[in-house]
C-alpha cells in the first residue's frame, strides 16, 4: 500500500471522527468544570433523532435553513438534558453517576420512541465543500480540507476550546473550579453558576454531535442509530487526559484505527471480523496503560529537564481533582 | 484600614462558636487572636472574610458598617485571608495560581503577571520558581505565594489563620519579617494562633478567646502567665474524682523518645497505676498526642521501652495492643473514631469478633439495644453515626470500647459536648477506673484536667514534667509550667 492509497482512507477517518470530536470536546468542558455528564449516549441519540426530524420536516423551506434548524434543535436538546444533570447534581446535590446513567438509558429509548416515524427515510444532508486554495496543499489538503463545513467547524472548535482553556482568564478559572472548587470560591467565583453554564455548553455540543451523525456522516435515522458512540466519547475524554488537543487527536486516532481495522478485515478474510471490530478498543486501552505506567515516568526522567517537563505535560492525565464531587460551601 | 467586629455571634447547632465577640484592629498594626483549638478564632475571621455568615453583630471598616456575605465581597472590601490549609490549585503552576481569580482582560497576559509576581517576590525576598507545579511546593512556599497573590489584589487587611503550623523555621522568619514590613506599610494584619511564642514575637496587641468568648485583651509585651491565665482561666476547679488508684503498676515507660516531623518527645521513666487517671496538660502540639499515640501502639518510639501489666509491648503490632485491652479515643470522632455511613448497629457488628461468615444480626441488634440503653445514646440501632450529636457520638465510642479495658487513651474526651454529656461521660470513665482501667487523657480544658485526674503531666515543646498530684497544683504553678518553665522534667538528662 502506498501513500496514494492510504491518504483517502485517513482523510475519511478524520472526517468521520467529527461527531466524536464535538461530543468529546463538550464532555471535556463539563468534566474540566467538575461535572461528569454520563448521559452522552442518550444525548447523542436524542440529538441525532431531533435534528433529523426537524430538518426533514422543514426540508421544503430549503436545505440550508432546514439543516441549521436541525443543528440548533439538537443543541437545545443536548443543553436541556444537561440542565437535568445540572439541576440534579448541582442544585439537588445528587450523584452525578446515577443521574447521568439513567438519562443515558432514557435518552436512548426516548429517541427510538419519538423518532419511530422518521426511520429509514431520506433527508437533507450537509453538502460537501472543498476549501479553495487549502485543498491543494500537498498531503494536508487531501487529508483535512476536502470535506464539508462541519468538519472545518470542528477544527475551529478544537482550537477555540484549547485557547479558552489555556489562554483566557475565564478558562483558567474553569480549570480551577474542577480542581479545587473551595479555593475558586475563595477567589470570588460563583462555582455553582459556572458549573451550570459549562455543563449546558458541554451538553449542547453533545447534541450537535448527534446532529453531525444524522445530518452528515451517518445520514438518516434508524433505531439506535448512533449506539455506542456516547460511551466511546466518555472513554476518549479519559484517554485524552482532559486536554482538548489530546482529546481531539484521540478521536482521530480512534477513527483511523477503525478504518484500518476495516481495511485489514477485507484483506485478511481468514481472521474473524469480530477481532477487527474490537481491535481499536484494545489498542486504545493498551496505549492508555502504556502511557500511564511507571516506567514511562522513569524513561522521562532520563530526558533533559525542559524536554522532560513538556513530555510529561503531554502524557500526564490526572482527572480534575473535584470531578464528580458535590461542592459544599462551608 | 481600621477593622472593627462588633458583638459577633455564631452558633453551630448547640455550640456557641462566637458569643458576642468584639475585635478592633487599627491600621498599621498586627493584632493577635489567641486561644486554644476550638476557642472560636477561625469562626470569627471566617465571618470577616465572608466564608461564614454571622447570626448577629456588625462589621465596620473605617467606621462604616459593611455587609460581607461571600469571599468575593471580602475581596472587594480589600480583605484577604490566608487559610490554615492552603486553598490553592496543586496541579497548576505557581504563575497560574497567582493569576486565578484576578480580574483583567479576557486573554491572560502572562508576561505582565510574571513581572508583577517577580516584583512582589523580590520586595519580600521570597524565592519561588514561577513555573513549578504548586503540588511540588512546601506548605511555607504555598503560603508565600498566597500572600503575594492577596497583596497583588490590593488587600489592605490580611488575615492569617494559624500560619506557622507546618512551615520550617526559616520560612517562619521570612513570614514574620514580611508581616512586619506590611504593617509598617499601613496594612492591618490579624494573626490567628494558639502559639504563645509566635504571638509574643510578632503582634502589637492580642485578643484572647476561650469557649467562644473574649476573655481579655493585652498589649505586647505581656508576661506569659497573664496570657495563659486568659487562655485557660484563672480559677482552677476543685478535684471531683474519688480515689480509684491501686498499688499495682499498669503502664510502665522507660527512657522514651518519640521523633515525629513536628517535634521530638522525650520522656524519662513513667509508671501509671491501675485505676489511675493521668491528665496531660499543655499547649496543643507540645507532645501530649505523641505520647497517647505511642501508648496506643499507633506510633513507634525511637528509643525506650513500654510495658503494659508487666508485658513487654515495645515492638508489638497495633492488633496486639488491642488484644491487651488498650483502647484509644481520637479527638476527631467522625474521621478517626467512627465510620461515617454506618449505623450504631453496624459498628457493634464490626466490633464483635466472630469466626462465622455471616453477621448474626439478631444477636447484634440485641447487643445494640442494650448498649444504647446502658450508654443512654439518643439514637436508634439503625441511626447513622454522623447523624448523632457530638455527645452521642462520644457515648457510642465509649459503648464500643473493649471489655476488659486495661488502658484507655483519650484526646479531648469531652470537646464540644454539653455539660450534661460531660458529667455523664466522666461518670462512665470513673466507673471503668474502679474496675482497674488506667486512663491517660489530654485536654485543653484545665478544669477538666483538675477535676478528673489523680496526677497531671505538663507538656511544653516536647518536654514533659514529672507527674504531679492534683492536690499539689496551683494555677500559678500550672501556668508557669505550660509557659515552658518546667522546673524538673521527666527527661533524666536534659539535652539543650
Amino acid at each position: 500500500m502506498d501513500i496514494a492509497q492510504i491518504t483517502p482512507i485517513l482523510a475519511t477517518a478524520i472526517a468521520t471522527s467529527t461527531p466524536l470530536v464535538f461530543a468529546c470536546l463538550g464532555e471535556t468542558i463539563a468534566e474540566r468544570a467538575g461535572v461528569i455528564n454520563l448521559s452522552a449516549e442518550g444525548t447523542i441519540l436524542l440529538g441525532a433523532m431531533t435534528s433529523f426530524a426537524i430538518a426533514k420536516t422543514l426540508e421544503g423551506s430549503g436545505t440550508v435553513p432546514s439543516l441549521l434548524a436541525g443543528f440548533a434543535g439538537a443543541a437545545v436538546v443536548g443543553a436541556a438534558i444537561a440542565l437535568i444533570v445540572a439541576l440534579g447534581t448541582l442544585t439537588l446535590k445528587q450523584s452525578q453517576v446515577a443521574i447521568g446513567f439513567v438519562l443515558a438509558l432514557l435518552g436512548a429509548s426516548l429517541s427510538s420512541f419519538l423518532g419511530n416515524s422518521f426511520v429509514r427515510i431520506p433527508g437533507p444532508t450537509v453538502p460537501s465543500f472543498k476549501i479553495p486554495g487549502l485543498q491543494n496543499l500537498p498531503l494536508l489538503g487531501n487529508l483535512l480540507f476536502q470535506s464539508d463545513l462541519l468538519v472545518y467547524l470542528s477544527y475551529a472548535a478544537i482550537a477555540l476550546v484549547w485557547v479558552y482553556f489555556y489562554r483566557t482568564r475565564a478558562g483558567l478559572m474553569l480549570r480551577a473550579i474542577g480542581e479545587q472548587p473551595n479555593a475558586a470560591f475563595a477567589r470570588g467565583t460563583n462555582v455553582v453558576k459556572m458549573r451550570y453554564i459549562y455543563t449546558l455548553i458541554g451538553g449542547a455540543m453533545m447534541g450537535i454531535a448527534g446532529a453531525a451523525f444524522s445530518l452528515d456522516f451517518k445520514a438518516g435515522w434508524s433505531h439506535m442509530h448512533t449506539a455506542g458512540y456516547g460511551w466511546i466519547a466518555l472513554a476518549i475524554v479519559i484517554f485524552g487526559g482532559w486536554n482538548p488537543l489530546r482529546v481531539a487527536l484521540s478521536c482521530y486516532l480512534f477513527g483511523i484505527l477503525q478504518s484500518l481495522a476495516s481495511v485489514a478485515q477485507s484483506s485478511i478474510p481468514a481472521i474473524p471480523s469480530q477481532v477487527f471490530n474490537v481491535a481499536p478498543f484494545m489498542l486504545m486501552i493498551l496505549l492508555l496503560v502504556l502511557t500511564s505506567s511507571e516506567w514511562v515516568e522513569r524513561v522521562l526522567k532520563l530526558l533533559p529537564s525542559p524536554l522532560d517537563r513538556t513530555a510529561s505535560e503531554l502524557i500526564r492525565s490526572a482527572p480534575p481533582a473535584a470531578l464528580g464531587k458535590v461542592f459544599e460551601q462551608d | 484600614m481600621k477593622v472593627e467586629l462588633k458583638d459577633i455571634s455564631k452558633r453551630f447547632g448547640n455550640v456557641h462558636a462566637n458569643d458576642r465577640v468584639s475585635l478592633t484592629v487599627e491600621a498599621g498594626t498586627i493584632h493577635g487572636l489567641l486561644g486554644e483549638n476550638g476557642a472560636g478564632k477561625s469562626t470569627l475571621v471566617k465571618v470577616l472574610s465572608g466564608f461564614i455568615s454571622r447570626d448577629s453583630g456588625a462589621v465596620l471598616l473605617d467606621g462604616k458598617s459593611v455587609e460581607i456575605k461571600t469571599p468575593a465581597d471580602a475581596i472587594a472590601r480589600k480583605i484577604g485571608m490566608l487559610h490554615q490549609d492552603p486553598l490553592d490549585f496543586p496541579p497548576l503552576s505557581v504563575l497560574d495560581n497567582f493569576i486565578v481569580g484576578k480580574t483583567g482582560t479576557g486573554l491572560i497576559d502572562r508576561q505582565r503577571s510574571l513581572r508583577q509576581l517577580q516584583q512582589l517576590s523580590t520586595h519580600f525576598n521570597f524565592n519561588l520558581n514561577h513555573y513549578e507545579t504548586v503540588a511540588n511546593l512546601t506548605v511555607g512556599e504555598r503560603q508565600q505565594l498566597e500572600i503575594l497573590r492577596l497583596l497583588s489584589l490590593g488587600v489592605s487587611t490580611l488575615i492569617l489563620d494559624e500560619p506557622t503550623t507546618g512551615i520550617s523555621a526559616s520560612q517562619k522568619t521570612a513570614l514574620f519579617k514580611a508581616m512586619k514590613q506590611l504593617a509598617s506599610e499601613g496594612k492591618s494584619i490579624i494573626f490567628v494562633s494558639h502559639k504563645l511564642e509566635d504571638v509574643e514575637e510578632l503582634c502589637d496587641r492580642v485578643t484572647v478567646l476561650r469557649h467562644g468568648k473574649v476573655r481579655g485583651r493585652a498589649e505586647i509585651p505581656c508576661p506569659d502567665a497573664v496570657l495563659i491565665d486568659l487562655m485557660f482561666g484563672r480559677e482552677l476547679a476543685p478535684p471531683l474524682k474519688p480515689q480509684t488508684r491501686q498499688s499495682e503498676p499498669a503502664l510502665q515507660l522507660e527512657k522514651i523518645r518519640v521523633d515525629t516531623d513536628r517535634l521530638t518527645l522525650r520522656l524519662g521513666d513513667l509508671t501509671a497505676y491501675k485505676g489511675e487517671v493521668i491528665g496531660l496538660a499543655g499547649l496543643e502540639g507540645s507532645g501530649q498526642q505523641q505520647l497517647l499515640l505511642m501508648c496506643a501502639g499507633l506510633l513507634r518510639a525511637s528509643t525506650g521501652q513500654i510495658r503494659v501489666n508487666g508485658v513487654e509491648m515495645t515492638h508489638e503490632s497495633y492488633s496486639k495492643y488491642l488484644d491487651r485491652g488498650i483502647g484509644y479515643l481520637p479527638a476527631d470522632r467522625l474521621k478517626d473514631g467512627l465510620v461515617s455511613g454506618l449505623s450504631i448497629q453496624d459498628h457493634v457488628a464490626l466490633r464483635t469478633p466472630s469466626r462465622s461468615l455471616f453477621v448474626d444480626w439478631k444477636e447484634t441488634l440485641k447487643q445494640t439495644v442494650q448498649a444504647i440503653a446502658t450508654f443512654n445514646i439518643r439514637g436508634k440501632p439503625n441511626t447513622l453515626v454522623e447523624r448523632l450529636s457530638g455527645g452521642n457520638q462520644q457515648r457510642t465510642q465509649l459503648a464500643l470500647l473493649p471489655v476488659p479495658l486495661n488502658l484507655l487513651l483519650m484526646e479531648h474526651p469531652t470537646r464540644g459536648l454539653d455539660i450534661e454529656s460531660v458529667l455523664w461521660v466522666w461518670q462512665q470513665l470513673i466507673a471503668r477506673c474502679q474496675t482497674g482501667t488506667t486512663i491517660l487523657f489530654m485536654s485543653s480544658d484545665l478544669d477538666e484536667i483538675m477535676r478528673y485526674s489523680d496526677r497531671v503531666i505538663v507538656f511544653s515543646g516536647g518536654q514533659a514534667s514529672h507527674p504531679i498530684a492534683v492536690s499539689d497544683l496551683t494555677a500559678d504553678r500550672l501556668g508557669q509550667m505550660i509557659g515552658g518553665r518546667l522546673s524538673d522534667t521527666l527527661e533524666p538528662s536534659v539535652i539543650s
